[in-house]
């Protein structure tokens, strides 16, 4: 194997709400500028990995985040170290412009000119975003709704960007629009993400490494591009 | 005639005070889905170490300037200290908690500094009516400075990076701990200046219905109703109902009920908005999925 640095590795990592139990033991790593995928069905676990990440809920096990332990820190001291996290359904701030939706991406940033230079990115990555400035988040359509999760996270300027089901309730049209930004944004800026799909093809094109996740536990996990290769496996744990 | 422009001036002045309260009420209802009660005790509570301050020696303006961020500081230490813990808690237990905050606030004051009414003093001196008799001039100060005051948080919330994250913290507290807002800190500060918003109505009030513990339980009935009437979930419209709702009680009074029954008039806008348009004027009629 060769040498790659590991943004986040994750070692026996066990996650509940409350007293049922949903993680039991993952271990995981992203690399650094690369693309990792969980996929699984519904239930398997997939958003509760993320929230684990991002210190929602309560864990056991250990998370190194660029070689330092954050198991137990605030949601938002996580944020601060550099993880953006698009949650599942969006996050959107409904009742604040778009505008004030990416402020507040760059919450934890102060070099000004940083943030307008990310911001003018964001609208050449999506131009609707552009026409859309100063209109109420919540008028927006799903997509636009994703393209806005997806530009807020990216203001935090990240080192990790974690994706919950970027495809969730989208037409196939916009879906395959997302992905190819995202696709756009892994090239030009080397930036690693940890993206959720329940639509595995899709994940799998852009992904470097894939876990697949049953009801808590990975079951496989491997290169993206022979799993892609693989139809035996693809079919039975896939289903494509 | 005469009498009637001075019904609505005075209803004005006593309508900017309805207005904080109500802006106080709606900026905690809208972080926390609760309306505080004891929110008109702690600004009873600010006008009483206020009067001390005053009685101490200090010039009106000095103790003003120290209370506001005194109370400012009791406000957050209670939502650390009272209401934080209770925060995943079922609603019942943080109303308990709002009537025990009203009690213990009602009572202390009353333990330390005594039911008797106590005069205040205006700032804005006793002389002559001003514009023809119209308006004291207490009510055109008080009124001056509560548009000062709601100007400002306007523009606080309006422009500044820390309002922003203090809305979004309000409206959506998950996705503000993502993007790395402290929405525990941005609680604390919602009640502090909540708590500010009311020491400032509390000192503007007191001059014209004297000081006692009990100095604040027709104002924030006002309040509620003015919060209610404009729409509880939107912060203007809890201001310009405030101000209706003065108008209101001051005509209703003057021409309609009588001063005895004024603050019947309250009550019987909160049941007409309740069973009319619970909404209230400018708010937003909640929708939920089932």
């Amino acid at each position: 194997m060769p040498l790659m640095t590991m943004l986040l590795e994750v070692k026996g990592l066990h996650g509940a709400y409350g007293e049922s139990k949903v993680l039991h033991g993952l271990d995981f790593v992203v690399e650094e500028g690369g693309v990792t995928t969980l996929l699984g069905a519904n239930g398997a676990g997939k958003t509760t990995t993320l929230r684990a990440v991002s210190g929602m809920i309560r864990t056991q096990g250990e998370i190194l985040f660029a070689g330092k332990p954050i198991q137990g820190m605030a949601t938002e001291a996580i944020a601060g170290l550099g993880i953006a996290h698009v949650p599942d359904g969006r996050g959107t701030f409904m009742e604040l412009t778009v505008e004030e939706n990416l402020r507040l991406g760059a919450y934890t940033r102060n070099d000004k000119a940083g943030v307008a230079a990310d911001l003018a990115k964001m609208f050449d990555l999506f131009p609707r975003l552009r026409e859309r400035f100063h209109q109420q988040a919540g008028t927006l359509s799903g997509g636009e709704q994703q393209m806005l999760a997806i530009a807020r996270a990216m203001l935090l300027g990240p080192k990790l960007l974690l994706l919950d089901e970027p495809s969730f309730g989208l037409a196939p049209l916009i879906v395959r629009e997302i992905f190819e930004i995202l696709g756009r944004i892994v090239r030009e800026s080397g930036l690693s993400i940890l993206v959720v799909e329940q639509n595995a093809s899709l994940a799998l094109a852009i992904a470097d490494r894939a876990y697949l996740l049953e009801t808590g536990r990975f079951v496989m996990s491997g290169a993206a591009e022979d799993i892609r290769k693989d139809e035996t496996l693809r079919k039975s744990y896939l289903g494509y | 005639m005469d009498g009637f422009i001075h019904q609505i001036i005075s209803g004005i002045a006593s309508g900017g005070i309805y207005a904080s309260v109500a802006l106080a009420l709606v900026m905690i209802y809208q972080a926390t889905h609760h309306v505080n009660f004891a929110q008109g005790e702690m600004a009873m509570f600010s006008t009483y170490i206020a009067l001390t301050l005053i009685q101490a020696g200090l010039p009106y303006w000095a103790a003003f300037c120290i209370t506001v961020p005194v109370s400012f500081v009791i406000g957050a230490l209670i939502q650390r200290v009272v209401m934080e813990p209770l925060s995943k808690a079922p609603v019942l237990a943080s109303v308990g908690v709002f009537i025990g905050l009203l009690l213990t606030f009602n009572s202390v004051a009353g333990w330390i500094f005594t039911y008797t009414l106590k005069p205040f003093p205006t700032p804005f001196g006793e002389g002559k009516p001003l514009f023809g008799g119209f308006v004291s001039r207490h009510e055109l100060g008080s009124t001056a400075i509560t548009l000062v005051v709601l100007l400002s948080i306007w523009a606080f919330f309006r422009f500044t990076k820390l309002g922003l994250a203090m809305r979004a913290a309000a409206f959506n507290p998950v996705s503000s701990r993502l993007v790395g807002v402290p929405v525990a800190r941005m609680l604390a500060l919602g009640w502090g200046l909540a708590a500010g918003i009311g020491a400032i109505a509390g000192m503007m009030v007191a001059p014209v219905i004297f000081l006692d513990p009990n100095m604040m339980a027709g104002v924030l009935l006002y309040a509620f109703a003015g919060a209610l009437l404009g729409g509880i979930t939107n912060p203007l419209g809890a201001v310009i109902g405030g101000f209706i709702v003065g108008i209101i009680e001051n005509l209703g009074g003057a021409y309609v009920v009588g001063t005895e029954l004024k603050l019947t008039t309250a009550l019987f806008i909160i049941v007409v908005v309740l069973t009319v348009k619970p909404a209230g004027l400018f708010g937003k009629t909640l929708v939920s999925r089932v």
